[in-house]
């Protein structure tokens, strides 16, 4: 006791010498008040973990002093009493934008011309890049959201600027609305934040995509090493505030899964851990979450149920956001489960009672409450490195706690105050009265029977005058009861007015002022208090059911599995196999696949244990390769810069995009997802194995090399953009050209500088001098023969080679120099006529680029035709009779060699990986189907399974629309139906 | 003289060698009877002849059968092993419209406004494009053209493809008028601020009476004294006669059943054009007689749940349910795309309809909607010789390889500039 005494003294003396004020006053005398305030009899949640009954909270000057079961409190102390109430520290949200207005983007100016420069000066080369952005300077303190905030029981949030990529710091703010901005900020300097959106300050272009945006990222940290080394000519006030914020936590708004695994990859990449700011659906990959490492911020938007009672209008929503429905309040427990930490944000909340009864939601789900409670208190404190401040109501933090009248997850559970800095707000009277109860008024003589109910904040009263009921209001608030109601003649609009103060609830008078006018007094006595809540226990624990939820599949939507599929061995037994090898189409064969590999070809093989497939009739090839593909992917061109070799296609995969699958359903086993053609130079592409299910960094091909996508014509030089697009170089073939000797003079010249030892490090000529020094392949879309030659003719004059002309329509037309050179072409079988560069594409091009010794190879461009590629290529045997067995090789075995896998896929050789498709039919002949596609002996389609999927997503949509009808019925607010929309790529699609 | 013609070859070779490559001159009138023998005939109404004799006179079928019973006439051609198939028809197009997609002057199917019945394709059909023409070697020999946009697009008009100029190709002028039934989704503006992705279209019901306001405000008109002239809604007048059909552009199961009852209440014949969701209201198409012109069955699904053969299988569960179904090739890349029509039909042969019925849905069938069935669509006696000879199996593209091709008897020339480029440069290659 002693002890603690001395404790309090000391406390005292550090805090006067803190303390002391050098501001002056005029207004008054300079007089100092430190009063102590003590808080007693309260459950106090000092942290989650630390739990006090009936215990104490002392504070002075908006800290606390002291919290505990055996405090003693100060003779000069403010007694509170809570008898039965609950103390815990107040929220922190630290994904805020209180107080700070984000810039609004300029509507309808993607009207006019593209900017390409950066519109500040003495900053960074990318507007959207905006580490010096502190905004303290624009912060304003805004009441009103501060008391919505307050009303949900927040105390702190970390705010900063919604806008750009780089977005500078946040502040870290007291919402303590009794006292001025250099009180309640505590830290003006408070972690950095970041995103993938561009600023709406500016209209540079660069970058149109989110591989653009991650681009940008990486080579901003590379710039900022090379600035802080001194090496920079110019002063880049961008660049220095973020060295300067390098020590400060970063936080990265990602946006959803897929990119806070790229995030977090991109961070290691340079040695940061970013916490990541994610949207709900991280329960979804919660393996992938947690190997980040990272601290998450969630918001708790779930969505809502849909309206399904319309069936036509139901038709529209898909299974996927349906189940998302389902299982989205579970995300926080999976998070919790995987032992994630991570923080609950507001920001994306309608309210503050929407976000509280999403946590109850969640703790239906499963939620542990001291779970959710770090989420909203210690674990954002500690996120935000603020520990010593806010979080918790350990000695010396801010006084900021709420007063509650009793479990603050309880749905019946009352906010009575908030206390933030030791300033109390109220919200609900805590030391309300009950007066529910059945009275006897007597007014003047008169009896009324008046029977009270409602909640003690807002009361009902019924009055009664014999058997007539009158009407009435009733009003009740610091101890004053106000009530008038009407008179039994029904025929005059006149009251009677009753007011009193009420110490005492079963017996209390007041005045009256009667319908004449006539003042009185009058009396009530309580017959009857109201009885506590009885009957409504059953429903309460119905609430408590666990809400039945859907299990998670792969990936989490349409044709999703139970589980991820797994390698087997297979014999597939007496089938026409092509081979694409020297022994051509082999009938009544049986290919043996083992660990992945085929392992034997042959006739009457030994199974040896493995599953036997009988593909008698049937014929089993090698699976069909896409050289040219933009399905499963979130962008395709970044065309903010006519070359953008920095940008990489494996940054943007989405492996859960339904092409795949439908690709798979085609005979598709691997593409190159390229670029696309907005610019001279692209990026470079994805080579992807289509593993339905797995994750993005799964599918990537392994051992494929490097490729990039180049272009030419009339998408280089936005022929086709609309008549503001002329201010981009090049606007012509002619400028085409020196676009691509600038660039690799530029990468030559690159290369000396880096062996010179003190270089930049700059991603996109590191790029570039792949290509230069044969490290990395191009496949280049193009047209017309003049730019074919062309770029044949650039290409050796850097001593490289181009690697395949894809698109490559006119490249029957120099053949023979193709050949010379040394370049395949991947190609269309039948397009033209769709802009003016295709008018002399013809349909045989396939046949003479062939007949003259170049590799050919058939590709799609687009998602539809991808999953027919083996009717593509039998229209090769009809425009230009090329053979069947050759026919075929254009979409296997030479995109193999394009692609530079043919030593792994492409043919049916033993030791080649097992990436086969067994066709019901000639696999050329439009008759036929993909029965069975593997991939390394992994069977990611099959007939049958596709039969089941089928089943599955009917069962499950009809399950969770019976279950949104019963949310609709229960009175729960639902959606209007709504369908994502589908963008279906092709090489021309621009993202802005 | 001989030295004249001489130069005269000479300056017709380099100009066509020089600059391309003109259009393929239209055949002439047929000038004598004709007979194909030996070849299996698709007669295009289900039914298959082997070994027959087709014989054609005057632009007429005059006799078919098998070779054994049939008579022959005429110039003889031996067609033993190959396949004879009536001239596929490719209906809701916009062949000879648009030349280059991407090039505006070129485009000519949209015009502006809403209401435009009177807008008629046939004369801004360009009977000499390049794209018209590489339709030929696949088989496809008739087309109706369509023009696009607008609530009411305008009259189409059926055209074969092998003519010196628009008057010359009409087979069936202004058949029906087109009309873009309102989607009960509409898409989010995002670039106006709103949310992507589609919702429920709660100015459906109002679009849907502006359409019958126009039918009602043209009844009155035609009912009237007609004066002044007013351009719409006399175009309107064959759709109150019975003389033309309204083909209605629609694709939700909602949509297409608003549509029928609009064409029960107004004494219209309507054909559902495009019909994404035709195949849930297969019932109540059959049994109000509506027949359907299905989108392209080369279609990824809208929808992530769908089975991802849908579009490939639905002209089986239409067919299935007793719906006359045709096949049209609207969308992406339409034009050039049309010579694909044959594999269309033969990949939904393939995902389970007969292949004979699966012809029928780019033959007889499609005759019978647009109104020509009488002269088109199968190879009967008394019915335009507008026919082709295939090496092989013509849906399936190793077999479509054409040797022969007659519209109204007149044999066409399977050329096309694509098929001299071809020949140019392989020239080029071998000549080396």
């Amino acid at each position: 006791m002693k002890n603690s005494y001395l404790l309090l003294l000391l406390f005292f003396c550090s805090f006067s010498v803190i303390a002391q004020d050098y501001f002056p006053k005029n207004d008054g005398v300079k007089t100092e008040s430190h009063i102590i305030t003590a808080f007693t009899n309260a459950k106090i949640y000092v942290t989650p973990t630390q739990v006090i009954e009936n215990g104490t909270l002392l504070i002075q000057d908006g800290k606390v002093l002291q919290a505990g079961s055996n405090v003693s409190i100060p003779k000069s102390a403010t007694v509170v009493d809570l008898a039965g109430k609950s103390i815990y520290p107040s929220f922190i949200d630290p994904f805020s934008d209180f107080g700070i207005q984000a810039p609004k983007r300029n509507a309808g100016s993607w009207r006019s011309a593209p900017q390409y420069d950066a519109e500040r000066k003495g900053y960074y080369w990318n507007d959207h890049i905006r580490p010096d952005v502190n905004p303290i300077a624009d912060f304003t303190f805004d009441n009103k959201k501060a008391t919505d905030l307050l009303k949900a029981g927040f105390g702190t949030v970390n705010t900063h600027m919604h806008d750009g990529i780089v977005r500078g710091n946040g502040l870290l703010v007291a919402l303590n609305t009794k006292a001025d901005n250099s009180i309640r900020v505590l830290d003006n300097r408070s972690a950095q934040y970041l995103s993938y959106k561009k600023s709406n300050t500016s209209k540079q272009a660069y970058p149109t995509s989110l591989m653009g945006s991650m681009a940008l990222l990486r080579q901003m940290y590379h710039d900022a090493d090379w600035y802080a080394k001194g090496n920079a000519k110019r002063t880049d006030l961008a660049l220095e505030a973020l060295l300067k914020n390098k020590n400060l936590v970063q936080i990265f708004h990602s946006g959803n899964k897929h990119n806070s695994i790229k995030t977090d990859a991109i961070g290691d990449e340079f040695g940061i851990q970013y916490v990541l700011v994610g949207d709900g659906t991280e329960y979804e990959n919660i393996n992938a979450m947690k190997a980040t490492n990272a601290s998450f911020i969630i918001p708790l938007d779930f969505p809502k149920a849909y309206d399904v009672s319309n069936p036509y209008a139901a038709s529209v929503v898909e299974l996927e956001a349906m189940k998302h429905w389902n299982q989205a309040p579970s995300n926080p427990k999976m998070l919790a489960d995987k032992g994630i930490q991570f923080s609950f944000t507001m920001h994306d909340s309608k309210s503050g009672s929407e976000f509280m009864s999403n946590i109850q939601k969640a703790i239906s789900y499963g939620l542990d409450k001291t779970k959710a409670l770090e989420a909203l208190t210690t674990v954002p404190a500690k996120i935000l490195q603020q520990e010593d401040k806010v979080g918790t109501l350990q000695n010396g933090r801010q006084a900021n706690f709420i007063i509650t009248s009793g479990d603050i997850f309880d749905k019946k559970t009352v906010i009575y105050e908030n206390w933030v800095q030791g300033n109390q707000h109220v919200f609900k009277d805590k030391s309300q009265k009950d007066l529910r109860g059945k009275y006897t008024f007597n007014v003047a003589g008169t009896q009324y029977d008046v029977d009270i109910a409602g909640t003690p904040e807002k009361l009902k009263a019924t009055v009664m005058k014999d058997s007539t009921t009158l009407g009435s209001k009733i009003s009740f608030s610091d101890d004053w009861l106000q009530l008038h109601f009407t008179t039994p003649d029904t025929t005059k609009t006149e009251f009677v007015r009753l007011t009193a103060p009420v110490q005492n609830v079963t017996y209390f008078s007041g005045r009256a002022l009667l319908a004449n006018g006539s003042e009185t007094t009058f009396n009530a006595t309580q017959k009857e208090a109201k009885k506590a809540d009885g009957g409504k226990k059953s429903g309460k624990d119905s609430e408590k059911e666990t809400p039945k939820m859907l299990p998670i599949s792969y990936p989490n939507g349409a044709y999703g599995m139970a589980s991820l599929p797994q390698q087997e061995d297979v014999l597939f037994k007496n089938a026409t196999v092509w081979t694409n090898e020297k022994e051509g189409i082999l009938k009544n064969t049986d290919v043996l696949v083992k660990d992945g590999k085929i392992a034997r070809i042959g006739q009457n093989l030994n199974a040896r244990g493995a599953k036997v497939i009988d593909a008698t009739g049937k014929h089993l090839t090698a699976g069909i390769i896409d050289e040219h593909s933009h399905i499963a992917a979130f962008a395709i061109n970044e065309a903010g810069h006519n070359s953008t070799a920095e940008v990489n296609m494996a940054d943007v995969v989405n492996p859960e995009d339904v092409d795949i699958y439908r690709n798979l359903a085609g005979g598709v086993t691997t593409i190159q997802l390229l670029h696309g053609s907005a610019n001279p130079i692209g990026g470079r592409s994805a080579i992807l194995s289509l593993r339905w299910g797995r994750s993005a960094d799964e599918m990537l091909f392994k051992g494929a090399p490097g490729f990039i996508k180049f272009a030419l014509g009339e998408n280089v030089k936005q022929s086709n953009w609309g008549d503001t697009e002329t201010t981009r170089f090049p606007q012509t073939r002619m400028g085409v050209e020196q676009v691509f000797t600038d660039y690799f003079q530029r990468a030559k010249e690159y290369e000396a500088q880096k062996k010179s030892g003190n270089y930049r490090y700059d991603i996109e000529m590191e790029t570039i001098l792949e290509i230069i020094n044969k490290e990395r392949f191009v496949s280049c879309h193009s047209y017309v023969q003049s730019e074919i030659n062309m770029l044949m003719k650039v290409a050796e004059k850097y001593g490289f080679n181009i690697n395949t002309f894809t698109h490559i329509l006119e490249g029957y037309k120099v053949a023979d120099k193709m050949e010379k050179h040394g370049v395949g072409g991947s190609t269309f079988s039948d397009w033209w006529a769709y802009k003016y560069e295709v008018n002399d594409a013809i349909p045989y091009n396939a046949a003479i680029m062939h007949s003259q010794g170049v590799v050919v190879a058939i590709n799609s461009d687009d998602g539809e035709m991808s999953r027919r590629l083996n009717q593509e290529a039998a229209k090769t045997v009809k425009y230009g009779g090329v053979s069947e067995e050759e026919a075929w090789k254009f979409v296997t075995l030479n995109p193999a060699k394009l692609l530079h896998i043919d030593d792994k896929v492409g043919s049916i050789k033993t030791g080649k990986q097992a990436d086969l498709v067994l066709w019901t039919n000639h696999p050329m002949s439009i008759y036929a189907k993909a029965q069975t596609t593997m991939i390394e002996g992994t069977v990611y389609f099959d007939l049958e399974r596709d039969a089941q999927l089928r089943k599955n997503i009917q069962n499950q949509r009809s399950e969770l629309m019976n279950m949104m009808l019963l949310e609709k019925n229960k009175g729960m607010k639902t959606l209007a139906p709504k369908k994502k929309e589908k963008v279906h790529h092709h090489c021309d699609t621009v993202e802005f | 003289m001989k030295k004249y013609i001489y130069i005269y070859v000479l300056c017709v070779t380099v100009l066509f060698g020089t600059f391309g490559y003109a259009q393929q001159t239209p055949a002439p009138k047929q000038s004598e009877a004709i007979s194909i023998v030996g070849a299996t005939a698709h007669i295009g109404n289900g039914k298959v002849i082997d070994n027959a004799t087709i014989v054609f006179e005057n632009g007429k079928i005059i006799r078919i059968g098998s070779a054994a019973s049939t008579r022959t006439s005429g110039k003889r051609i031996d067609a033993k092993g190959k396949h004879v198939y009536p001239g596929f028809i490719s209906p809701n197009s916009t062949l000879g419209l648009v030349e280059i997609d991407a090039v505006r002057a070129t485009r000519d199917q949209d015009e502006t406004g809403a209401f435009n019945p009177h807008i008629r394709s046939l004369i801004a059909y360009n009977a000499e494009s390049k794209v018209v023409e590489s339709c030929r070697p696949n088989g496809i020999l008739i087309a109706q053209i369509t023009p696009r946009g607008g609530r009411v697009s305008g009259t189409s008009s059926i055209v074969q493809l092998d003519a010196w100029n628009w008057e010359d190709a009409a087979v069936k002028v202004d058949d029906a008028i087109h009309i873009n039934w309102p989607n009960n989704f509409t898409i989010g503006r995002w670039w106006l601020g709103e949310e992507r992705g589609l919702r429920p279209n709660k100015n459906y019901p109002e679009q849907v009476q502006q359409i019958q306001d126009v039918f009602n405000e043209s009844k009155s008109y035609l009912n009237g004294s007609r004066s002044p002239k007013n351009l719409p809604y006399e175009a309107m007048n064959g759709l109150m006669n019975g003389t033309q059909k309204l083909f209605v552009h629609v694709d939700t199961e909602k949509g297409i059943l608003d549509a029928i009852n609009f064409g029960k209440k107004n004494n219209v014949k309507i054909v559902i054009v495009g019909g994404y969701q035709a195949h849930k209201v297969a019932s109540t198409l059959r049994q109000n007689n509506v027949p359907v012109l299905l989108h392209r069955t080369h279609y990824v699904p809208e929808m992530d749940d769908e089975d991802y053969d849908l579009s490939y299988k639905k002209a089986k569960i239409l067919t299935d349910a007793g719906v006359l179904v045709g096949l049209e090739n609207s969308g992406q890349m339409e034009r050039m795309n049309t010579r694909n029509l044959p594999f269309l039909a033969g990949t939904a042969a393939a995902h389970g309809l007969d292949k004979e019925k699966a012809l029928q849905l780019i033959t007889s069938n499609t005759a019978k909607i647009l109104g020509i069935d009488a002269q088109l669509g199968t190879l009967e006696v008394g019915k335009d010789a507008t026919l082709f000879i295939s090496e092989g199996d013509a849906l399936d593209m190793r077999g479509n390889i054409l040797t022969h091709a007659f519209i109204n008897g007149r044999e066409l020339s399977l050329e096309t500039h694509q098929t001299e480029l071809w020949k140019r440069y392989m020239k080029k290659y071998e000549g080396k």
